[in-house]
């Protein structure tokens, strides 16, 4: 029986500290961001009263929904009995972790007084799905340490399939949570809809397996101990699934919306005359977030390329992207609709598309999230054992021993 | 590898590290967990429904958009004035009420109307309000704890009558009454500390000092009230009624 031991990166070490300290300067320059929002108030972001939701919220809901996916690989290793991937869960957990605490510092940060932190932690109002999900997603971090605890420490393996399924189950709920911040809204016509918690739920799987896609392969050759093609077959072949998924639900999602006469205005916003809109739907999200991602998988030239799939992983992220502006800030665009059948107009912008134009803060501000994501899952790589010591077919295919933690 | 027999384990110190570390972050992330069951025990707080308000109450508004005139803006500018708000209209400024022009497309019909805070018996921003904030009070004002608000902002995007603003940047000069903010949301508070007195919102006296009689505010729950009279005379109806958030504020003639 093969042991596969799990060790930390080495070699190299000059590109990597570059790495990390671009990764440092991002984060830098996101908190310089913050410290001015913080201080001169929101007025500097592109954000209004009409779009309060900018693109902090889309990299913030992107990388909560990418954690919950991230965690994945640990859940069918773990959960559904599927051992080849149990050498892969703990960098699964890893990722998971890391995501989460990205997309929560942004949210956090981009809070109109991120000091009543506390406030927030304190007081619950639980018929609120954002009280859930502060107890949600702080959970999901206390159990995913404890999944990676009993997976990197022998002596508490035999508790892994508990706290695996404990995870698995978390995440589900935390990611309903997630989806049910939107669904929940009766007021807008982008988002009161029961389909938005199961849809974000396919939306884990997809953009969760990209990111893991995308760390593994990218960690493993950075450090020689490149994946196998069976493996990297497996793994792209759930991507595949994966994706299909997410489009079945865009497709049902808009199917449905069309079928309503009172979403027709929406619906022809965002699939027609929406501008920006328009364009990230059709080109962001459907080619790039979907159909070329599947082209590049499914394609006899392409799928068992190492480029194609790294490729696919990073078109899936930027449709991810895509799908989160349009969801989020597409459906602030378009106005609430208080008379329908009614033209309005008033000082505070009723009955009209609401412009909105991502600012320098904003930016930032997202891209630290990303980066704060990036430095865990680095500093963790270099200095603790989450990656296999071999990732080729023969090594993985061997029925492995409960994966062992060597310093 | 050294000769003794217990063999060193180098990874004690950073096992031990780990250990401790662990340990903090979890006291931490339960420490949400932990304060649930004092909150649940705890007595409620200042900003609970029964502060201020009288008991059976229900405060509402009736307005009659057959009298509002298409380019009047007394009541946004008394509210602007009793609140402390810039009167601004930029996409950021703040505007507790505004004037609705509203045209039926294919008669060309026109009408003009207030909307402010509905103030809804079942408000949607009461329900999404992550720390509680966002409140109603027993007698039906809905309000928002400036105390508590973290400006996340959930509730402009619950709101289905756009009524709530986010204070985007510093104030100063705010009035005494009425607390104000940046990093917080707002919303029409019904002049909630006029009413306290006995007093009348700005808006509705402004209309009425004007003139135009379009807005009677009074007591739902008191059938004597001349606001029950005409409730239970003339056909009222709820913008956005679909949604049965049995709102406070009811018009005439929509």
């Amino acid at each position: 029986m093969m042991a596969i031991a799990l060790r930390p990166l080495e070699g190299r070490t000059g590109g990597y500290y570059l790495l990390l300290a671009a990764l440092a300067g991002v984060i830098l320059l996101g908190l310089g961001a913050v410290w001015r929002m913080e201080h001169y108030g929101h007025i500097v972001t592109g954000m209004t009263n009409q779009v309060v939701w900018g693109l902090p919220h889309v990299f913030a809901v992107f990388l909560v929904v990418a954690a919950s996916g991230a965690l994945n690989i640990a859940s069918i290793a773990s959960v559904f009995g599927q051992t080849a991937y149990k050498p892969l869960a703990p960098l699964s957990g890893l990722l998971a972790i890391a995501l989460l605490v990205g997309g929560l510092c942004v949210l956090m940060l981009d809070l109109g007084r991120p000091d009543r932190l506390i406030v927030a932690m304190t007081h619950y109002n639980f018929k609120s799905i954002f009280a859930w999900n502060v107890i949600l997603y702080t959970g999901f971090m206390g159990l995913v340490i404890a999944y990676l605890w009993t997976m990197l420490e022998r002596r508490m393996n035999r508790f892994t399939p508990m706290a695996g399924m404990a995870a698995f189950l978390w995440r589900v709920a935390l990611t309903t949570g997630t989806g049910s911040i939107f669904g929940f809204l009766v007021a807008r016509q982008a988002f009161d809809s029961a389909l938005l918690a199961p849809m974000f739920i396919v939306l884990s799987l997809a953009y969760g397996q990209a990111v893991f896609l995308l760390v593994l392969v990218g960690a493993a050759r950075w450090c020689g101990r490149p994946v196998g093609p069976g493996l990297l077959q497996r793994l792209a072949r759930l991507q595949v699934i994966f994706v299909a998924a997410t489009f079945y639900f865009a497709v049902v999602y808009h199917l449905t919306n069309l079928y309503f006469t009172k979403h027709h205005d929406f619906e022809r916003f965002i699939l027609l005359d929406g501008g920006i809109y328009t364009a990230l739907f059709w080109l962001g999200q459907v080619l790039v977030g979907m159909l070329l991602p599947l082209a590049l998988l499914l394609h006899p030239a392409t799928r068992h390329k190492v480029r194609s799939i790294m490729l696919s992983s990073a078109l899936v992220i930027l449709g991810a992207l895509a799908q989160m502006y349009v969801t989020i800030i597409g459906g602030q665009a378009f106005p609430l609709v208080l008379f329908p059948g009614r033209q309005v107009s008033s000082s505070f912008r009723d009955g009209m598309v609401n412009a909105y134009l991502p600012s320098i803060p904003e930016w930032l501000l997202g891209l630290c999230g990303v980066a704060i994501a990036g430095l865990i899952v680095l500093v963790a790589l270099r200095f603790l054992g989450f990656l296999p010591e071999r990732l080729d077919d023969a090594a993985m295919d061997a029925p492995p021993a409960a994966p062992a933690h060597r310093e | 590898m050294s000769g003794n027999n217990e063999p060193v384990d180098p990874a004690g110190g950073r096992r031990g590290f780990l250990g401790v570390a662990a340990a903090a972050l979890a006291g931490v992330l339960l420490a949400p967990g932990v304060r649930l069951i004092e909150i649940a025990q705890a007595a409620p707080g200042a900003a609970s429904a029964t502060a201020g308000a009288r008991r059976g109450v229900r405060w509402g508004m009736l307005i009659d958009s057959g009298k509002c005139a298409s380019g009047c803006t007394d009541c946004v500018t008394a509210c602007n004035t009793e609140n402390g708000l810039s009167g601004g209209t930029l996409p950021t400024d703040s505007q507790w009420i505004r004037k609705i022009e509203i045209k039926e497309v294919r008669t060309g019909k026109t009408q003009s109307l207030p909307m402010m805070c509905q103030h809804c018996a079942e408000p949607p921003c009461v329900d999404v309000c992550p720390t509680g904030a966002s409140f109603k009070r027993a007698d039906g004002i809905v309000l928002v704890d400036r105390h508590s608000c973290i400006g996340c902002r959930y509730c402009v995007m619950a709101c289905p009558y756009q009524a709530r603003s986010f204070v985007h940047e510093p104030l100063a000069g705010q009035k005494p009454d009425v607390p104000r903010g940046k990093g917080t949301v707002e919303g029409c508070t019904l002049c909630v500390h006029k009413v306290d007195r006995g007093e009348q919102p700005a808006c509705v006296t402004a209309c009425s000092d004007a003139g135009h009689g379009a807005i009677v505010f009074g007591d739902l729950n008191d059938p004597q009230s001349e606001i029950s009279r005409r409730v239970a005379q003339y056909p009222s109806r709820q913008v956005r009624e679909d949604l049965n958030l049995d709102t406070g504020v009811r018009y005439l003639g929509i």
